[in-house]
């Protein structure tokens, strides 16, 4: 078999390139140097994928912020400074403090936006790990053996993606918060972020374990695993070494808009009480609680509100220059 | 085109059995179910009741059988509330109807809108303008534009109304001011999804032979647009339509509902999840999963009869 099978179509294109220039051809480019290339000229996407990164660095950073800046943990509550005297939360300021104005229980804004999207980009990292991870190798093993096991998870994965997002999101989130889940090896509390993780991840499963079956289904009768086949490589060998990596482009686009809706998710389900349970804090659970204060404290709501949409919209227009950059003639499709 | 249709109905009922059965044992995995079941001060009475009534004391396939005939015998009532669960969502099916449908119009014709536009002047700064657009609509959490909107036009400039339903009969004009920010709120999300959709869809059917016979034979660019390549592109963006559609219908719009005070079947469901009330989230959860795949059922029937190319 040829080396280039793994490599898929793109590499045709750069070496004749290079050779209309008179160099000598190179030893060859890979399908993702020359995505990476195209990546690189795309500086809008570029500039919001850097914004995105700027933001995770801050999150992570919340801890310094909190002790060495505000002095303040996200959990304090200070009704005596930061509660105006009509008991409403103050303002933005232009101290250390309270730089984003407090709460309604008179909580630094700042501090808690810091630590809240740890939480939310936590819970979508996880969400997005469990989605990609169990798709693939459902996608896999289904477009790769057919027959019944192709029935089975396709079925099943009919049945997930039928269920309203947000209706089994709060199904699921109420069962759990009252029984927790118990994983065997490991028990975890009904208030944990990872049960939202998990509830997210798996609802998540079908939109990305559906299009990579398809692609498999393609991909299982071309020669490369006939000969593949024939040099009497296993199953396992053949799914994870020789069509994994064919389908390597597709998860890598899904990824950002896995993680984008993971995080939206998370903030709707912590809104309607079904996600993040207090006393943790999430942009969502931040959000909802500035939409209680409405009328009174409207920055409560905006700060956290803006914040998640700069992190997404962020994620989404770099996801959309990943996808123009490993696939040019968008040959991934994206259903919802 | 009979055996079509009966087949495809068969697997509809299939896949509602399949559907019933996963709902129902989502909900098993309750330790101590009577007490959750009974809300927050049970008698023994009451909890020997619910533990007859929802057959707790019995093997798992007969209680199954018991929840589904309390679920479709309308007899399922909420026990923190002590309210017919079935009743209940019939009374709040026609906001969220007037939600579902106001919104449905809404997205599916300013998606079409947006993504013919695009796909016209793909490349130029029209397209680009609509893309950002779009992306901007797909990263904003309907809950926050739905506040946001709900503050700026509605507390503070009172332009419209923040919140809360007037029913159509009893004051039209009323219905439609309260319903224009949820349903604009509601559609944003769908059109920034449809708009991208369906450009993308153009853009590749632009390019196939039938087109270009089209073109060949004399056509205007108009007709070709219209009755060839818009034709053939819709048909993912109307199957989308009915999914979405249907999912609005049976709760799906949760956190629109909810910001907006309109007491329709997605804010039921909220705010019983919120009192962990069980079985109205069971049974919104089972209705709403129920339309999505009758109406999906329905939208390939309708294919069927439209497209000829179409025999499964």
């Amino acid at each position: 078999m040829s080396d280039g099978a793994v490599g898929t179509e793109f590499s045709t294109e750069m070496p004749e390139a290079l050779r209309a220039e008179g160099e000598e051809l190179p030893p060859g480019i890979g399908p993702y140097k020359l995505a990476w290339r195209r990546l690189r000229r795309n500086k809008v996407a570029l500039a919001f994928g850097g914004l995105f990164f700027v933001l995770v660095l801050m999150c992570v950073l919340a801890p310094v912020y909190a002790n060495d800046i505000a002095h303040t943990g996200p959990n304090d509550e200070n009704i005596a400074k930061a509660l105006n005297q009509y008991g409403l939360p103050i303002g933005p300021t232009w101290h250390a403090k309270f730089f984003l104005g407090a709460d309604g229980v008179g909580r630094d804004i700042a501090v808690r936006l810091l630590y809240g999207g740890r939480s939310s980009l936590e819970i979508g990292a996880e969400a997005t790990l469990i989605t990609m991870v169990f798709a693939t190798i459902l996608g896999i093993v289904a477009g790769y053996f057919r027959g019944p096991a192709d029935g089975f998870i396709s079925r099943a994965f009919e049945l997930i993606w039928a269920y309203p997002v947000y209706l089994l999101g709060i199904a699921l989130g109420v069962v759990l918060a009252i029984s927790g889940l118990d994983l065997g090896l490991f028990k975890i509390g009904g208030n944990s972020l990872l049960i939202t993780a998990i509830i997210i991840g798996v609802i998540y499963i079908p939109y990305v374990g559906k299009p990579i079956r398809g692609q498999v289904l393609g991909l299982r009768e071309r020669e490369f695993i006939d000969a593949a086949r024939q040099q009497g490589l296993g199953h396992l060998r053949i799914m994870f070494g020789e069509i994994l990596p064919n389908v390597a482009s597709t998860i890598i686009v899904f990824i950002p808009l896995v993680l984008a809706n993971a995080i939206l998710t998370e903030a709707g389900l912590s809104y309607v009480g079904a996600g993040v349970r207090p006393p943790n804090a999430s942009w969502g659970t931040m959000i909802s609680d500035g939409i209680h204060l409405l009328p009174a404290a409207v920055h409560t709501m905006l700060v956290p509100g803006i914040m998640l949409v700069l992190t997404v919209l962020g994620i989404n227009v770099f996801g959309d220059g990943v996808r123009d950059a490993l696939d040019p003639r968008a040959r991934i499709r994206i259903d919802h | 085109m009979a055996r079509f249709l009966i087949r495809r109905s068969l697997s509809m009922v299939l896949v509602m059995i399949a559907i019933s059965i996963l709902t129902f044992l989502i909900f098993t995995t309750i330790p101590h179910p009577e007490l959750q079941f009974a809300g927050r001060f049970p008698t023994a009475d009451t909890l020997a009741h619910i533990r007859h009534q929802w057959g707790f004391d019995q093997p798992v396939y007969l209680r199954y059988l018991k929840v589904m005939k309390l679920i479709f015998s309308g007899q399922i009532v909420s026990y923190s509330q002590q309210i017919n669960v079935v009743q209940q969502i019939f009374q709040y099916l026609p906001v969220t109807a007037s939600l579902a449908i106001g919104a449905g119009i809404i997205w599916l014709l300013t998606g079409i809108m947006f993504g013919v536009l695009s796909a016209w002047r793909a490349g130029r700064w029209l397209d680009r303008g609509l893309t950002i657009l779009s992306l901007v609509g797909v990263s904003t959490p309907v809950f926050f534009l739905g506040a946001v909107l709900a503050y700026y036009l509605g507390d503070k400039t009172q332009i419209l109304p923040a919140g809360g339903y007037v029913s159509l009969t009893s004051s039209p004009w009323d219905w439609f001011k309260h319903m224009i920010l949820p349903w604009f709120a509601l559609s944003v999300l769908f059109i920034g999804v449809y708009s991208r959709v369906l450009r993308s869809t153009i853009l590749d059917t632009i390019n196939d032979d039938y087109v270009r016979t089209a073109r060949a034979k004399g056509l205007t660019e108009r007709q070709v647009m219209i009755r060839h390549v818009l034709r053939n592109s819709l048909i993912p963006i109307v199957s989308l339509w009915g999914l979405d559609f249907a999912a609005v219908i049976g709760g799906g719009a949760i956190l629109t509902e909810t910001v907006f005070d309109l007491h329709g079947i997605g804010q039921y469901a909220a705010q019983s999840a919120q009192q962990l009330d069980i079985p109205p989230v069971l049974t919104i959860t089972l209705f709403g999963t129920f339309a999505v795949v009758m109406i999906g059922a329905a939208v390939d029937i309708l294919y069927a009869v439209l497209d000829p190319r179409i025999r499964l």
